[in-house]
């Protein structure tokens, strides 16, 4: 080396000066391999004290009466009925609201959007939206699904006002008796012949619990889309151009077909994160006791987890146990639609 | 016959306008779609605003911040935001001590340690767990882990914040576990080749080299496990109990933010009353609380991630 | 065939005997015999696929870590054999260090990426005198002395090879392995690693693997040339095809296979 310094030499001589201690290291590798796998051993030891502990308490409790009887303030004869019909309705409500907002969204971020600012501030907005605790969902929900658009809200005042001044208008242009006033007059009431406002969800209903889930499980369905439609190889989309289709007709026919089962996995799993959420809906107020099945979109509910929520926080254990018979039901219902979830993810896999 | 597919243009008219006008129509309604995205943002901070200047209107900022009381359905109402605030912080503080070395541990036995089968069998398992309900998680802390921590401390009480946050932390494992295991699975093999050649043992190469090389995927991990505990609501509500009390006892029934707005959902509060109002105020707080981890973990991440290619 | 005279007659540093590697059940490369002389620099050239990078990888049982790999035959260092039950080779890849095909700094700072093997290893020396010694000796230090706590990764594609040469030297090995050390570096930092081989041999004994014929012939005193041929059922095997001085290698092969992948015929 032209350098002045004659280390070149003494680095040599270094190697003595290395005392590897290999047991002793060997000794912590080993402590340390036995700590990543007791931190596995504890979550997943954990996972199996909940599930025994719940089919404990809770088995002796599942029976048909139980699937179809109503709450009651008598534990032997409580049952889960309004819970499940609620939640089958609210699930289906989120599947139609959420799957082609969701998917169309997607569709659109990934195929049509070009690289913009407009389409990267969506898409932080849309990270953004998946950190958001859900109950602040709930809060949203409240404010806009039962306050503006429910009974009496704003929505119904405005409603109210605008047919009020229609029925004013005709009235001074046309008079009391003209048969277009009687027409419009039929259509301005309700059945009571009342003129009355627009209530769009009917307050603290289905419909309102559908669109807060759907909202909260949107980021979900959209970014399983887009991953579903980045699964495509490009090659096939410019096969598509290549015989002269659009863009649409490429995604529609070419690409979706291949994406189809990814985003429908993907839906699925949003559904069973939507399925189990209880604090968004006790926000938007969602009862907690309820003896009668829904009949439409706007009517009262409760849904399994609230039910179970309901039992827990009583005092008495008879009812701890019901809890326990609930949550067998609710664990059922999310390993049946997670199993579907995981059989459709191979099918998918096998595919490509 | 012909064996040609024919040039002859007459038999080619494809309806152009038709297409074209079909694609802007998808187009606008799936962009549309797409907008929904930010209508719910701008809902959410809209609402929380709105309401929260209400709020204020009737309780002075200053008394929100400094009072060290949270009684805001008694007659002598205060607003000290800081007892649920010290709610929160002592459930998601014990929940964050199980999940990160849970979390981490499990990601790195997954990603160095376990072979392809035991992976197979463990990662599903983890997804259930991650999958299990948060009021599932509530009946476990308040019927199972509170009377079996009772038998070691006798002080504890039925409700507490000790077994919340236990359970809380174990709930999160999951997500900081996957999360981890994507940013350790990441970083190149050439680093550990490189770490093995200098005489590296296995935990040496992973503890010196793969983590570092990870961090910023893990430091995020770990941020968003903070913001999924400070949110949480059902095991807290159920587990913590809704007794209002600042400090940093973990023995003794708490109220935390999510707990709150809660206990007050539960009751039929009109709107326009101030106690409709107040679980805005409280919501603002914890979207606040959130976002500001979530920036950090964005800002984090931008900062600290190691590029290799 | 392998020219015996070639090889020096007093103790080599290595030395390979029916070394035959597997990868599963697959035979990836069979019986090489060679031995690799101490202070000289050995160059592995061959077509791709034919074992070279494997061979080289056996020295410090890098195959150790790929889970399907398996290695007959033996390697003799200082008299004992490699792959014996009591050699550890965490302890072996101390004294014989390797420098890969891409440059791989860790994401930690310059002076950290010197220490950390040395701290592993358990160095009671001064650690501040090991690091400038070792950049220094890899001809980079005067590159880097003023920002040894930046991070490796801001260095030039250049540098931090010769970071990572550094990084191999400062665990003071006796024998380094370079496994295609230039293939991802420009021409001029390719010239600065060759001029810096050649300062090393004075106290090491190097093997290099590279594709490049030129610099086998410029930076080697010894070339092995590596062969593949297929096997049923498509797989392919490779094979040392000749070992020799490096002069001898390129301007009077003893077999045909050599003289027409040097003169460029194939490969």
């Amino acid at each position: 080396m032209n350098t002045p310094n004659t280390s070149g030499s003494s680095l040599e001589s270094q190697a003595a000066k290395f005392e590897v201690d290999i047991s002793s290291r060997y000794r912590t590798d080993s402590i340390f391999k036995t700590l990543t796998w007791l931190a596995i051993s504890i979550a997943l030891l954990v996972l199996a004290t909940l599930i025994v502990d719940v089919l404990f308490d809770g088995l002796p409790f599942v029976n048909w009466d139980f699937l179809t009887n109503f709450p009651s303030r008598k534990p032997e004869r409580a049952g889960l009925l309004s819970a499940l019909a609620g939640t089958i309705w609210v699930m289906v409500t989120v599947a139609v609201i959420a799957f082609p907002l969701g998917v169309g969204a997607g569709i659109f971020l990934e195929e049509f959007a070009e690289d913009n600012w407009f389409t990267r501030a969506i898409e932080i907005n849309i990270n953004n939206l998946a950190g958001v605790p859900s109950i602040i969902y709930g809060l949203l929900g409240l404010q806009v699904f039962v306050r503006v658009f429910g009974p009496n809200g704003w929505f119904y005042e405005l409603t109210l006002a605008i047919k009020e001044s229609v029925y004013q208008l005709l009235v001074e242009a046309f008079g009391n008796n003209s048969m277009l006033l009687q027409w419009v007059y039929g259509l301005l009431t309700d059945a009571d012949g009342q003129i009355t406002g627009v209530d769009i969800t009917g307050g603290r209903s289905i419909i309102t619990g559908g669109l807060t889930l759907a909202l909260l499980v949107l980021p979900i369905v959209i970014v399983s889309t887009r991953e579903s439609l980045r699964a495509v190889p490009d090659s096939l989309r410019l096969a598509g151009f290549a015989l002269g289709a659009t863009r649409w007709q490429v995604v529609r026919d070419q690409i979706m077909p291949m994406a189809f089962p990814g985003v429908l996995t993907g839906t699925i799993l949003a559904l069973s994160r939507a399925i189990g959420e209880t604090a968004p809906l006790i926000t938007i107020g969602a009862l907690t006791f309820i003896s009668f099945l829904p009949e439409n979109l706007q009517s009262p509910f409760t849904v399994l987890p609230i039910q179970i929520y309901n039992w827990v926080s009583r005092p008495q254990k008879d009812f701890h146990d019901l809890a326990a018979g609930g949550i067998i039901v609710l664990l059922v219902v999310l390993l049946v639609m997670n199993s579907t979830a995981v059989l459709l993810r191979n099918k998918l896999q096998k595919r490509f | 016959m012909n064996s040609e597919p024919t040039r002859n243009d007459s038999l080619w008219q494809p309806d152009r306008q038709a297409s074209r006008t079909s694609e802007a129509i998808v187009r606008t309604i799936f962009g549309a779609f797409a907008l929904v995205s930010v209508l719910t943002t701008i809902g959410i901070v809209g609402t929380l605003i709105f309401e929260m200047f209400e709020f204020f209107q009737e309780v002075p900022f200053w008394n929100f911040l400094t009072d060290d009381q949270w009684t805001p359905l008694f007659p002598t109402a205060e607003f000290g935001i800081f007892v649920l605030i010290s709610a929160t912080a002592r459930t998601s503080t014990i929940a964050v001590a199980i999940a990160l070395p849970l979390g981490l541990f499990a990601a790195i036995f997954l990603s160095e340690y376990a072979g392809p089968k035991t992976r197979q069998i463990v990662k599903p398992l983890l997804e259930v767990l991650a999958g299990i309900p948060s009021v599932v998680f509530g009946y476990f802390a308040l019927l199972f882990v509170t009377p079996l921590l009772q038998s070691f401390i006798p002080i504890l009480q039925g409700f507490n914040a000790l077994s919340a946050g236990l359970v809380l932390g174990i709930s999160i494992t999951p997500l900081v576990a996957s999360l981890s295991e994507d940013a350790i699975f990441a970083v190149p093999r050439s680093l550990r080749d490189g770490a093995y050649a200098l005489g590296a043992t296995k935990r040496e190469a992973i503890v010196s080299v793969v983590l570092p090389a990870a961090l910023s995927g893990i430091v995020s991990s770990i941020i968003l496990a903070v913001s999924r505990a400070i949110g949480e609501t059902m095991i807290v509500t159920l587990a913590a109990g809704q007794n209002p009390s600042l400090g940093l006892n973990p023995f003794v029934p708490i109220m935390t933010m999510t707990a709150f707005i809660v206990q007050v959902s539960l009751g039929d509060t009109p709107a326009g009353s101030l106690a409709y109002k107040t679980i805005f105020a409280v919501g603002m707080t914890l979207f606040l609380l959130t976002l500001v981890l979530n920036i950090f973990s964005f800002w984090f991440v931008r900062r600290f991630r190691e590029k290799y290619d | 065939m392998v020219n015996e005279s070639a090889q020096i007659a007093t103790e080599p540093a290595l030395r390979a005997e029916n070394l035959n590697v597997y990868y599963g059940s697959t035979l990836a490369v069979r019986e090489v015999n060679l031995k690799i002389p101490k202070n000289k620099v050995v160059a592995f050239i061959g077509p791709s696929g034919c074992g070279k990078s494997t061979v080289l990888r056996c020295f410090n049982r890098m195959n150790d870590l790929i889970p399907t790999a398996r290695v007959t035959g033996t390697i003799s260092f200082q008299g004992t054999n490699l792959y014996a039950p009591s050699v550890d080779p965490v302890e072996l890849r101390r004294r014989i260090g390797m420098v890969f095909q891409k440059p791989n700094p860790f994401p930690k700072s310059i002076y950290n990426n010197i220490a950390f093997g040395a701290r592993i290893n358990g160095y009671k020396g001064d650690m501040d005198e090991l690091v400038e010694m070792s950049l220094r000796r890899a001809a980079i230090w005067d590159e880097v002395k003023d920002k040894l706590q930046e991070s490796g990764l801001a260095l030039s594609g250049g540098q931090q090879q010769r970071l990572c040469i550094a990084r191999a030297i400062a665990i003071a090995p006796e024998i380094i392995l370079m496994d295609e050390p230039c293939s991802a570096l420009d021409p001029i930092s390719t010239l600065k690693v060759e001029e810096l081989i050649h300062e090393l041999k004075q106290q090491y004994t190097i093997v290099i693997v590279t594709h490049n014929m030129q610099q086998a012939s410029r930076v080697s005193d010894l070339t092995a040339f590596y062969n593949a041929e297929a096997l049923e059922g498509g797989s392919k095997v490779g094979y040392l095809v000749e070992y020799d001085r490096t002069t001898s290698i390129f301007h009077n092969p003893a077999e045909k296979a050599t003289q027409d992948y040097v003169s460029g015929r194939f490969g």
